[in-house]
Order: structure tokens, then C-alpha cells, then sequence
């Protein structure tokens, strides 16, 4: 063995020690090189999503029907774009820059979530998306609180805090809209219909069929599976349902005694793959505007720079 | 209440403008900041209707010529140098009339004490992106310059006296004057030229008379609440 080779084992094994100790990887120790591209791309792919996840939403901000909700939907729209912020600087502390990854989501090298390539139709989408679309991914996130890389965990911390208000606000308004007029109850009632199968989907393909799944969990950046987390969501959102006064569109959805979870339906996982293609109703739509502002976004942040080269001005 | 319907629509209709903003801001940081400000505004004007009336009935219900804000901040956003040039002659505008608000002992000292924080805030952004934009590179002065050149003309009735606001409307207006040639000579821009006044149709809406494009606002601002009378959110 040279001697090259013996460190590296040597490193290798101190990493490994500390996964198998629950302790944190922080940005400045030894990490296989797989596991740091792993990690990238699961960052890059979760703040391109907060960033387009903020679209379907600001559809509605100039049309919510009273200044209370406004000012909700306003505030969350903007929680997005934070989110955006922390996980494109965590993903920065291994050494990938906002840039690189933004011209990768414009070129459409790194995806983001399937679930924002579906169009809010009317007002009660706000409501559904805050309920099932943010309890998915808190679904998901929660666990990731605990993920083996420091910075990510930690912005996580802060990102489920905020979620877990953006579901709440969320199934506030839908209950507000199910007690309401008529009128109302039915867009509410239309609304989970849509949401409902593309939120399951958000938990990924089923776990004998998912591509990172295993060596993700082996490095502790995963917890669970997708089918466990997808179960864990429908095991909330049933009851949740029922305080709402809505119903969830799958006739196959009962209370199973046997395996103390509720079984549901088959997912149509071939609109999720299409969906994924780029075939969804929005998916040219979604990146087109992000492509769009960063563009006529160019002279501004071209501006700044200038500025700040002439005036010694520390770049923001 | 002519004063709080008049400041708080200033207030709820730029924000309104501002949230057209969300999904398409330059950089990421200034979705933040947009929304911010937005958000300071949107606070405001609930206080400032309410004392009015309902808030929902008032932005929802009224007609075009029922409105009270100032022109100014009607005007589209254009591009972000056009966004900028309206919010720092608003928000210069509104630091000075808050700070003298909150000295006095009126109806809206409190609210203006309050809220004097935020808009120095909202200042202060604009004035930064002003240099930055003004002694950036040859396009961003540009359009900067075009920016303010635009709006310049809607700025005489920001000092139009309100009633019920107790302010000496000329200082303000000096003041006002003062700080912006500051800040535009500090972008190596200078303060536009061209009346500020006369004509009903920059400066009159405060009676109620508004541009072109408010018409359209409202209307998708006001469609879905008009679309269900009586229904609550
Ligand atoms: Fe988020
Ligand atoms: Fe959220």
C-alpha cells in the first residue's frame, strides 16, 4: 500500500466512524467524493424547488381575496425565497457557488420538485398547497434535521419551523373556505382533488425502484424510505381530512387493523415519469419565467458589481 | 377619515405593486427585501383603513374614483430601475411626513411612530440600489436616469396638503428636495427637469383621479372577493 493510499484509507475510516456515531460531517473534514456530490445535488435539487415553489403561489398574491390572506401568502411566498437563500449557502460550504448551480437549474441539468409543474387554478390552490404540498415536505424534511452533513441539518432546523406554519396557514384556509359559501366549499373540495395524487408522488418513486435511495441511507443523508414517509403522510392527512369536511379523491383509502396504517390506491406513476420528462402542464412555463428574471435580472446584478468594484463595497 | 384613506391607500397600493414583483425579482436577496417592504406597507395600510372603515370593504369594494393614494405609487413597475425610482421618492416622502406625524399629537402618532422605523428602512434600500444603479455601469445609469425622469412628474402632488394631516407642507417639501439631490448627486445622477405640477393628470389623486393602468390593478386585485359577495376568507 503507498502511503497516499493509507491515508486515505485512514480518512475513510475517521469518517466513517463518525457516521457510525451519529456525529455531524462538517464542511471542513474528509468526505468521500461521492457523498459530497450526493449531497450537492440533493441541495441544489431542494433550493431550485423553494425558489420555483414560490411561482404557483405569487399567482395568487395579487388576487387574495382579503388583506389578512394577502399578507399571509405574501409573507410565505417571501419564507420561500429564504429557504432558497440558506440551502444555496449551505450547498456553498462545499464549494459550489449560487451561480453554477442556478445556470445548471436554467439549463435544466439539476431538477426541482414535479409537484410546481402543476398550476394553481383558483384561490383554494393556495390553501391546498400550503396543507398537502408544505406537510409533504415537512414529511420529508423533519428527518433530514438529522442528516449526517452539519450545514444542511442545521438549515433544515430552521427551513421545518417555517413549513410547519405554512401548513398550518394552509389547512386554516381551506377550513375557512369548507365552512364557507357553497361556492367555496366546492373550490376547496376541487382543489384537494388536484393535489392530493401529485402530493404522494413528492415522496419519490417506491423504494424498489428508487435509483439513491439505499446508498443515501447507508450515509445517513436519508432516514427513511419513500414508502415509510409517503405512509407517514397518509396516516396524517386522513384524519386531517375529515376535521376539514373534505373527502380524498382514492375509494380504495380505509383503515387497515391488520397494519395500523390506512391503505390507499395505486399511484399513476406513469404522470409522475412524464411529469419528470418535462410533459407536465408547467414545467416550460416554470422555468421559462426563472430564465426570464434572471436574464433581465443581468444588468442589475451587472450593476452591482461594478459598484461595488469602484467603491470597494463588500459584494452582497 | 380623508387622512387615513388617503395614507393608507398610498400604503395598499404599493405594496400591491411591489407583490407584483414576487417570482421575478433580479436576485434572490431582493425577493426578500421586495417582499419586505411590501409586507411593512400591506401592515400599514390595514391600520390606516381601519380606522377608516373595514379594510376588506374599503380595498375590495370601492370604485376607482372612491381611491385616495397619490398617483406615484400607481404607476407599473417597469423595470427594477423604474421600481427604485418610485420607491425613493415615495418612501423619502413618507420617512418625512411620518417622522412629523409621530411628533405630533394627531390621530396617527402612534401608527406613524411606529412605522417611521420600517420606512427608513425602505429608504434606505431604495438609496442604496439608487448609487448602485446611478454609478453602476453605463446601462444601469441609464435606466435609472429614465427611471426618475419618468416619475418625475408625479411627485409635485405627494406635497398636495392632506386633511387632517397637520404638516407643514412646504418645509417638507423642501426637506424632501434636499434629500433627493443629495442622493442623485451621489449617483452621479442628476435631479430630472420638467413641471411637477399643473395638469389634472399627474397630481390629482387625492381627488380621486387616476392614471390608466390603476383601473386594471384593481381589477385583478379586487375580482375575486367581488366574485363572492358576502363570503368570508
Ligand atoms: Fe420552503
Ligand atoms: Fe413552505
Amino acid at each position: 500500500m503507498t502511503t497516499m493510499a493509507a491515508d486515505a484509507g485512514a480518512y475513510e475510516a475517521v469518517f466513517d466512524a463518525a457516521l457510525a456515531a451519529d456525529e455531524r460531517i462538517e464542511p471542513r473534514d474528509w468526505m468521500p467524493d461521492e457523498y459530497r456530490a450526493s449531497l450537492v445535488r440533493q441541495m441544489a435539487q431542494h433550493a431550485h424547488s423553494e425558489i420555483i415553489g414560490m411561482q404557483p403561489e405569487a399567482n395568487w398574491i395579487t388576487r387574495a381575496p382579503s388583506l389578512r390572506r394577502k399578507a399571509i401568502l405574501m409573507a410565505k411566498v417571501q419564507d420561500e425565497a429564504g429557504h432558497g437563500l440558506y440551502l444555496y449557502s449551505a450547498a456553498e460550504t462545499l464549494g459550489t457557488s449560487r451561480d453554477e448551480l442556478l445556470d445548471k437549474l436554467h439549463s435544466g441539468r439539476q431538477k426541482y420538485s414535479s409537484i410546481f409543474n402543476y398550476p394553481t387554478l383558483t384561490w383554494a390552490d393556495v390553501g391546498a398547497i400550503g396543507w398537502l404540498v408544505d406537510g409533504a415536505a415537512i414529511t420529508n424534511q423533519v428527518p433530514l434535521c438529522r442528516c449526517s452533513y452539519g450545514p444542511y441539518a442545521r438549515a433544515m432546523v430552521r427551513i421545518c419551523k417555517e413549513e410547519s406554519f405554512h401548513q398550518r396557514q394552509g389547512y386554516e384556509l381551506l377550513l375557512a373556505l369548507s365552512r364557507g359559501t357553497e361556492a367555496q366549499h366546492a373550490m376547496a373540495q376541487d382543489a384537494v382533488d388536484r393535489w392530493w395524487w401529485p402530493s404522494l408522488m413528492m415522496f419519490g418513486p417506491p423504494d424498489d425502484a428508487s435509483a439513491h435511495s439505499a446508498r443515501s441511507m447507508a450515509w445517513k443523508i436519508k432516514r427513511h424510505s419513500n414508502d415509510e414517509l409517503r405512509q407517514r403522510f397518509v396516516d396524517i392527512c386522513v384524519p386531517q381530512a375529515e376535521s376539514l369536511g373534505l373527502t380524498l379523491p382514492d375509494p380504495e383509502l380505509r383503515w387497515s387493523e391488520e397494519r395500523g396504517h390506512y391503505d390507499f390506491g395505486p399511484i399513476d406513476w406513469d404522470e409522475f415519469r412524464e411529469v419528470l420528462r418535462g410533459n407536465g402542464p408547467c414545467n416550460a412555463q416554470r422555468i421559462t419565467q426563472r430564465r426570464r428574471a434572471h436574464e433581465e435580472g443581468a444588468w442589475v446584478r451587472e450593476a452591482a458589481a461594478a459598484y461595488a468594484a469602484k467603491h470597494g463595497e463588500a459584494q452582497a | 377619515m380623508t387622512a387615513a384613506l388617503a395614507l393608507g391607500d398610498d400604503a395598499l397600493v404599493l405594496s400591491h405593486r411591489l407583490g407584483e414583483w414576487a417570482g421575478h425579482a433580479p436576485v434572490l436577496e431582493e425577493e426578500v427585501a421586495l417582499a419586505n417592504i411590501a409586507l411593512d406597507l400591506l401592515g400599514q395600510a390595514r391600520v390606516l383603513l381601519s380606522l377608516a372603515g373595514d379594510e376588506d370593504e374599503l380595498a375590495y369594494l370601492r370604485e376607482e374614483r372612491a381611491f385616495r393614494n397619490v398617483q406615484l405609487v400607481e404607476q407599473p413597475n417597469g423595470d427594477f430601475a423604474q421600481t427604485i425610482a418610485r420607491q425613493l421618492y415615495f418612501s423619502t416622502y413618507q420617512e418625512l411626513l411620518y417622522e412629523r406625524l409621530a411628533r405630533g399629537t394627531g390621530p396617527f402618532a402612534p401608527l406613524a411612530a411606529k412605522a417611521v422605523k420600517e420606512v427608513a428602512y425602505h429608504r434606505d434600500h431604495a438609496e442604496h440600489w439608487t448609487l448602485r444603479l446611478g454609478d453602476g455601469t453605463d446601462e444601469s445609469h441609464e435606466r435609472m436616469r429614465r427611471g426618475l425622469d419618468a416619475l418625475w412628474r408625479f411627485t409635485g402632488e405627494l406635497f398636495e396638503p392632506v386633511e387632517g394631516c397637520e404638516v407643514e407642507w412646504h418645509t417638507l417639501h423642501d426637506a424632501w428636495l434636499t434629500r433627493i439631490t443629495s442622493v442623485l448627486e451621489r449617483a452621479t445622477l442628476a435631479v430630472p427637469e420638467g413641471p411637477r405640477r399643473g395638469g389634472w393628470a399627474a397630481g390629482a389623486g387625492r381627488q380621486g383621479i387616476h392614471t390608466e393602468p390603476f383601473g386594471r390593478m384593481l381589477a385583478e386585485m379586487q375580482h375575486l372577493h367581488r366574485s363572492h359577495p358576502g363570503a368570508t376568507w
